[in-house]
């Protein structure tokens, strides 16, 4: 019965962190974008399903086998990024919240708009590059999908940090981030570092998009749940940290399929699958008031 | 321009708008009536959000879950669960359901509005619109209360409603359209009488301080937490109101009356009309009421090419126009309809004063 | 001595406000020269228009060839501008900081002249990991100053350095400046407040007044004349 019970435990947790790191991944590029331009990205979620479409357009519609089409999204959404950046949000940049808080919802009607009249609102079928398989692993059963997830996200968090700790165009990045002015000072093109910052966080929502997929079937309105659970994420790790981003994601995955888990004891049973998602909001609205820096953040102090 | 003139010119305005709107429906198809009473409708939420975001400056993409909250009120006082018992079981005139809505929305407001304090600008918004996608779980989820996923609907009881059979008041009769029209316009021209009176005393100059500057309001001794929470209060239960007027109007709610797309479209209101007057409201209610018939082709119909009309026909088309639209629009008039008429207001007695010199 | 820098009837405007109205100045290679005045006179906006932080007219020269676009061309072209505050990447560490000056170089000595200027400032290599924000206020400017000498720059313009810091450092801070301008021939445009100190680490300076220049003249003439020092300079 023991046995029994830690298996399913631990497969919970092994697909936690495996939804984990979609959150993280996310996360991720919604604190770039608000660190480096101090916009919240309504629409980073609709971005991540146009990226996965263009895949599965790619491959299905193209005949384009999978990790070249993987990769050629990657550029485009970079570019699309980047695009995006340099066309619709610097000129309102530094406008009222209001307006920019306006521009990105019109974004995400845009780009759901734009998915549903191009490819119909019917479910496609992206593939996993990894494959359907499941393994046993000391009775544990886990799919062959969750692990490649898992790595792929941390794979990805990896090569970001290497690049913002240890590359000139990272630190160029983090620098206009923090102190536009003084960037500029020493020679920075802060408005390109921005619109860089742009195209990685649309980078990672297209990887975000196209781990989401295979699991949950590629429609529309695929990562509207994400876009909230990455939102919780960012907050709960703080919405400036990075780190925080990943640990809030992997975190906030594990603990969903852990309420999921006890909900077959009578003690956790009021909760329900369609909870999930109130649960989320209750995260980020309790870590708001109680922390609104997020468990690495630095709390902000309010100039007079 | 005098202050007494604006006065004036704003009091014939209003009276103008007034009689336009109690002659309308003699001149337009009783099918029409349905779609402009959804502009009174708008138009009450709009008011609520105005004092939310225009007059303290707090950005909620929420507003639908407190116009649900309203909705489902109404449709329980009026069609309710029988177990319960009480008021609970239903048979309550969906008139007198209003100001019910209106409450339990507003105390919602009101228990959002403390911690919502400690958040501003894009945060308050996130939390917002995390409340807006959360609801239709929840209100799934809360089954016994509000029917689950199925809903409630008013078919059952047209005796409560007006809105299903025709009514005879005072020995006229009413078209479901035309009496949904009227209750719809005349709470919302009530909600606006009751705004105006809010907003011109001691309460609005409150808000005003809380928008201008907090730091500078709370050194005048304006409490920002008993203005800001009273400000959600007092939008949420605007909202309630709407909502129950909505449900009326459908005579039915499920999880899903109530999307996340709507408080976008709330908000967008508000920020397309512009911040302030009630022109603006007028005009943010006309276009969430409008603006995606309009993105269909519908009524533009002649106006536009064939192609053109076909291809954004094709679903998904209109909401691309939509967004455009709206990103296009905050580039051009930032501060909206009535910003765009106050620059030309500003203009206009600008040139007057350097003529008369 | 070649004239370096060249300012011929500078303006510059903050929106509408006018700060600068004609402002000519000049600083040849090798000089430390210092511009005084009161507050608001417009020194630090003068600082601004050289490095293109804000929008300005007249001719600006360097080397004899026109200084134009915004501060990332001036710091190609070899201007090094600390801000007034000091303008630390607070949240980077003290190498990362020292790194960022040498951000437009793309030759390979950018190791090597870290080692350079630790020769002066020895903590930064002991304390490389350190986040700038934690340093005091005299280390922050000596890493401001350390960042802006890792671009090689052809001219230093220094805001303001004394702003905030106890006179003890800001005359370590000057020494510091004029062992640079002694053994390395560094030029340097120092704007200050403390007109004390400026005048006994510069060569020449200029007082401006209202956004132009009132006066000009040899630092130690200014320092010797009395009724100057108390018109003008407030001592």
């Amino acid at each position: 019965m023991v046995v029994a019970a830690f298996s399913d435990f631990m497969q919970q947790v092994v697909s936690g962190l495996a939804s984990g790191g979609i959150y993280a991944l996310l996360a991720l590029a919604l604190v770039i974008i608000h660190r480096s331009t101090g916009v919240i990205n309504f629409a980073q979620g609709e971005m991540a399903t146009l990226s996965a479409y263009i895949a599965w357009t790619l491959t299905v519609n193209h005949g384009w086998s999978y990790w070249p089409a993987f990769a050629a999204t990657l550029a485009i959404s970079f570019g699309g990024g980047v695009g995006i950046h340099r066309v619709v949000i610097r000129p309102v940049e530094r406008g009222s919240v209001l307006r920019i808080v306006i521009v990105t919802i019109g974004l995400l009607v845009a780009i759901n708009g734009f998915v549903i009249w191009e490819w119909g609102g019917e479910p496609q079928q992206l593939q996993s590059p990894f494959g359907t398989d499941t393994y046993s692993v000391g009775g544990v059963v886990v799919a062959a999908h969750d692990i490649g997830t898992i790595v792929v996200a941390l794979g990805i968090v990896l090569l970001l940090w290497i690049l913002f700790q240890f590359t000139k165009v990272g630190l160029a990045i983090r620098a206009a981030a923090v102190n536009p002015e003084e960037a500029r000072l020493v020679g920075v093109r802060v408005t390109w570092m921005l619109a860089l910052g742009w195209g990685l966080a649309a980078t990672l929502g297209a990887v975000a998009g196209m781990l989401t997929a295979p699991t949950v079937g590629l429609d529309p309105q695929m990562m509207q749940a994400v876009l909230i659970y990455a939102f919780a994420a960012a907050v709960l790790g703080g919405i400036d940290s990075p780190i925080g981003a990943v640990v809030g994601g992997l975190l906030l995955g594990v603990l969903l399929n852990m309420l999921s888990y006890l909900s077959q004891y009578s003690a956790f049973g009021w909760f329900t699958e369609e909870l999930r998602l109130p649960a989320a909001l209750l995260i980020i609205l309790v870590v708001l008031v109680v922390k609104p820096s997020g468990l690495f953040g630095r709390p902000e102090v309010k100039r007079v | 321009m005098t202050p007494r003139l604006t006065r004036t010119i704003g009091f014939v305005t209003f009276a103008t708008f007034v009689v336009v709107i109690a002659v309308l429906p003699s001149f337009i198809s009783d099918f029409k009536a349905r779609d402009y009473s959804y502009v009174g409708i708008y138009l009450i939420a709009l008011l609520g959000l105005n004092i939310l975001t225009g007059y303290t400056g707090q950005i909620s993409l929420g507003h639908g879950a407190f116009m649900a909250i309203g909705g489902y009120t109404t449709a329980i006082l009026m069609a309710g669960n029988e177990e319960f018992g009480g008021p609970l079981s239903g048979g309550m005139k969906d008139v007198w359901t209003l100001p019910i809505a209106g409450l339990v929305a507003g105390l919602f407001g009101l228990a959002f509005g403390l911690p919502a304090l400690r958040l501003s600008g894009l945060y308050l918004a996130l939390a917002t619109f995390a409340i807006a996608v959360a609801m239709p779980s929840t209100a799934k989820r809360l089954e016994e209360f509000t029917g689950g996923g199925s809903g409630i609907q008013l078919f059952g009881t047209p005796e409560l409603t007006g809105s299903i059979a025709n009514v005879r008041i005072f020995g006229w009769s009413l078209t479901p359209n035309d009496w949904m029209y009227y209750l719809a316009w005349s709470i919302a021209l009530v909600a606006f009488a009751v705004a105006w009176l809010i907003l011109r005393g001691r309460t609005g100059r409150a808000f005003r301080a809380v928008r201008d500057s907090e730091t500078a309001a709370v050194s005048s001794g304006v409490s920002l937490a008993r203005y800001k929470t009273l400000a959600f209060g007092i939008s949420a239960a605007y909202a309630g109101v709407a909502g129950g007027l909505f449900v009326i109007a459908s005579a039915f709610i499920n999880p899903d009356a109530f999307p996340v797309a709507l408080s976008i479209y709330l908000l967008v209101g508000i920020v397309v009309g512009g911040l302030g007057g009630l022109s603006g409201l007028v005009f943010g209610a006309i276009f969430i009421a409008f603006l995606p018939l309009w993105a269909q082709g519908q009524d533009l119909g002649s106006l536009l090419p064939d192609r053109i009309i076909e291809e954004t026909q094709k679903p998904g088309g209109p909401a691309i126009v939509y967004g455009v639209v709206l990103i296009l629009l905050m580039f051009v008039i930032p501060n909206g309809v009535s910003g765009l008429f106050r620059r030309i207001g500003q203009l206009i007695s600008s040139r007057r004063y350097s003529r008369s010199k | 001595m070649t004239t370096l820098l060249e300012l011929d009837q500078v303006g510059a405007r903050y929106g509408p406000v006018q700060a600068l109205h004609d402002v000519s100045l000049t600083v040849r290679e090798g000089e430390v020269v210092a511009v005084l005045g009161a507050n608001g006179a417009g020194k630090t906006t003068t600082l601004r228009a050289i490095s293109g932080t804000v929008s300005r007219s007249g001719t600006i020269e360097l080397e004899g060839k026109a200084v134009r676009g915004g501060p990332e061309a001036a710091a190609k072209s070899g201007i090094a501008h600390v801000p007034e505050g000091r303008g630390t990447f607070v949240d980077l560490t003290v190498l990362e900081n020292l790194k960022l000056g040498a951000y437009t170089r793309r030759d390979r000595s950018v190791k090597a002249d870290i080692t350079r200027i630790a020769e002066y400032f020895p903590w930064m290599t002991e304390r490389g990991g350190q986040r700038a924000g934690t340093l005091s206020g005299g280390e922050q400017q000596m890493l401001a100053l350390g960042r802006a000498l890792m671009g090689r720059p052809r001219l230093l313009l220094l805001d303001e350095p004394s702003l905030g810091l106890a006179p003890m450092i800001v005359r370590e801070f000057f020494r510091i400046v004029r062992e640079l301008n002694e053994k390395e021939g560094l030029t340097v445009l120092v704007v200050e407040q403390d007109a004390r100190i400026a005048l006994k680490a510069s060569k020449r300076a200029y007082v401006l007044e209202v956004g132009r220049v009132a006066l000009t003249g040899s630092s130690d003439e200014l320092r010797g004349d009395e009724s100057i020092r108390k018109s003008y300079l407030g001592y």
